[in-house]
């Protein structure tokens, strides 16, 4: 006995090779006429295995894992994993160290949202903010390749401090770049903000409460643009934020364009955060004072047999870690990015537990779009800013 | 009335987007013509492996297992041999070496953790990436692929001088 009303009732799939899903994410949407009724995501057509491929892994060799979670912010990653180890040992990070991580996690960020920007406005038809925007990903990707060597694996911070200092001519390339950088903003603005066409597709559509918003455990911006003023950089500070002087931008709306305007409000904040860093930019040691931790100086490794001794040690035995269990979160590019790490004490972690953001707010996806057009469930994707890598990992 | 400010407000964003990427014609580009123009790579980049040799031409490598024991990924192998010959006649520095020394390169990831645990500076990464092969068995590299003296570098990239702004770079071309 099928109900009257489900006749008109169509099931269709959403992906997963779906241009628009951002990956291989599923959609399993019930549609009456063009309106969704019901929004299921199917996802774990990514899954890698790479929580458990931690405890197989020395506690150095983890940092190359977490590069691959969420792909388009793999700085955030790396700073997650390695200050989780960090508390675990109590290990004190020199401040140089500090001001890098700062520096580096910000560009990162405008990098994912420079991609969440283009691939956003290419979902809803807008082609050429993509190039424009990918013009100025290039750039950061760039200055992640000359520090790190990978451009988007870069594995650049390493427990207890840094891979390498950064290389001559760094601070002069970043202020160019933060020189070009309000010229292209002021592009975005006038191709995407300023378009009527732009407001009318993402204004008041996939509406979501503050207190659903709070019931759903949506962080970072998607939050922020329910009218919750949460950044986890000024309300749990880690890396020195704190010292530093930037905005939180919220927006009350809780609809597709207020998320959209609380990224790109953001994109300016991070531009602000990184030019107040390198300011502070001052010669330095970039690694910590734990020689049984930190592998030595490479001049140091070759003279002092007592460094030989311990490079070796690190390298081929790893450091035992104290047992006990942390929780580290910290402001990703898409929100609370969370580790849980338990050691027993050996040289490889017991657990490691992520908290991903885009999983979390991912979940709230059928809230949103349920009772709207099956057009602007793209435009609602896009502004999750969802990346499978972190989802299924 | 509404449907034509409507269709009015419209064609002018139109207009105002269209204006905005026509005008980015005339200016410089970023995109490479890769295959006929080679790609810059900044110094640190992470390519293929380097095994090196000394000035005599004798490999530097002691075979102490150190990078495989480093590789996140397992992907390093070798096989150490003793060489008692005087330094003349031995195909090593020192009269330890790798008789066998296999990257395979369906697992190696570019994280740089060899090259870092390296105690001799034996092994580097290169700059070469294209690595891409018809038959899977060939992503096997082994001393002869790898050794700096016999790796054929391809000229589809130029590095960056470590303070050279590799942007300006894309500017000319």
């Amino acid at each position: 006995m099928m109900d009257e009303s489900l006749d008109s009732q169509m099931t269709i799939s959403m992906g997963p090779q779906h241009p628009s899903t951002h990956g291989v994410l599923r959609l399993e949407l019930v549609l009456d006429g063009e309106v969704v009724v019901k929004a299921k995501p199917d996802i774990g057509y990514l899954h890698t295995g790479m929580e458990k491929l931690f405890e197989y892994k020395k506690y150095q060799q983890g940092i190359v894992i977490t590069d691959r979670m969420d792909y388009l912010n793999p700085l955030g990653n790396n700073l997650a994993y390695v200050m989780a180890a960090e508390k675990l040992l109590q290990i004190e990070i020199p401040p140089r160290a500090q001001i890098i991580r700062v520096l580096m996690c910000e560009l990162q960020r405008i990098a994912s949202h420079m991609v969440w920007l283009g691939t956003h406005a290419l979902d809803i038809g807008a082609m050429s903010p993509f190039f424009f925007c990918f013009r100025q990903r290039e750039k950061i990707l760039n200055l992640i390749e000359a520090a790190s060597g990978g451009r988007m694996t870069p594995s650049y911070f390493r427990i207890g401090g840094l891979m390498m200092d950064l290389p001559a001519g760094f601070e002069r390339r970043v202020k160019q770049f933060l020189e070009d950088f309000p010229a292209a903003m002021d592009q975005f603005e006038t191709l995407v903000s300023g378009n009527t066409i732009w407001q009318s597709r993402t204004k008041e559509i996939g509406y979501i409460s503050k207190e659903d918003a709070i019931d759903w455990g949506l962080t970072g911006p998607c939050l922020r643009g329910s009218g919750v003023e949460l950044d986890l950089r000024r309300h749990n500070p880690y890396t020195g934020y704190e010292t530093y002087d930037f905005e939180i931008p919220v927006e009350n709306d809780g609809d597709v364009w207020a998320r959209f305007r609380v990224r790109m409000r953001e994109l300016y904040e991070s531009a602000k955060i990184v030019r107040q860093a390198l300011e502070r930019l001052k010669p330095g040691p970039t690694k910590a004072d734990a020689p049984k931790v930190v592998l030595p100086d490479r001049d140091d490794m070759r003279k002092h047999m007592d460094s030989l001794i311990h490079h070796f040690l690190i390298v081929a035995e790893g450091f035992n870690v104290p047992e006990g269990e942390v929780y580290m979160p910290i402001e990703a590019s898409k929100g609370e990015l969370g580790v849980y790490m338990k050691s027993n004490g050996g040289p490889k972690p017991e657990r490691v537990h992520f908290r991903g953001p885009s999983f979390v707010n991912l979940s709230a996806l059928p809230d949103m779009s349920e009772g709207e057009l099956i057009a602007d469930v793209v435009a609602i994707i896009g502004s999750l800013d969802i990346v499978l890598g972190e989802i299924d990992r | 009335m509404s449907v034509i400010s409507e269709v009015l407000r419209s064609a002018k964003a139109v207009i105002s987007g269209m204006k905005t990427t026509i005008s980015q014609i005339p200016k410089e580009k970023w995109t490479v013509q890769y295959p006929d123009v080679p790609v810059t790579v900044q110094p640190r980049y992470r390519g293929q492996h380097l095994l090196h040799v000394d000035e005599m031409g004798k490999e530097k490598c002691v075979a102490c297992y150190l990078c495989a024991a480093a590789c996140p990924s397992d992907c390093i192998y070798i096989e150490a041999e003793d060489d008692p010959r005087p330094y003349e006649d031995r195909i090593g520095r020192d009269e330890r070496y790798a008789k066998v020394y296999n990257i395979d390169y369906g697992r190696c990831i570019f994280c740089g953790y060899c090259v870092e645990a390296c105690p001799k500076d034996a092994i580097t990464h290169g700059y070469n990436f294209e690595l891409s092969v018809y038959n899977r068995a060939d992503l096997l590299k082994t001393k002869d692929d790898l050794l700096i003296t016999k790796q054929k570098q391809s000229d589809k990239y130029r590095v960056a001088l470590s303070s050279e702004d590799v942007d300006s770079e894309f500017k000319e071309v």
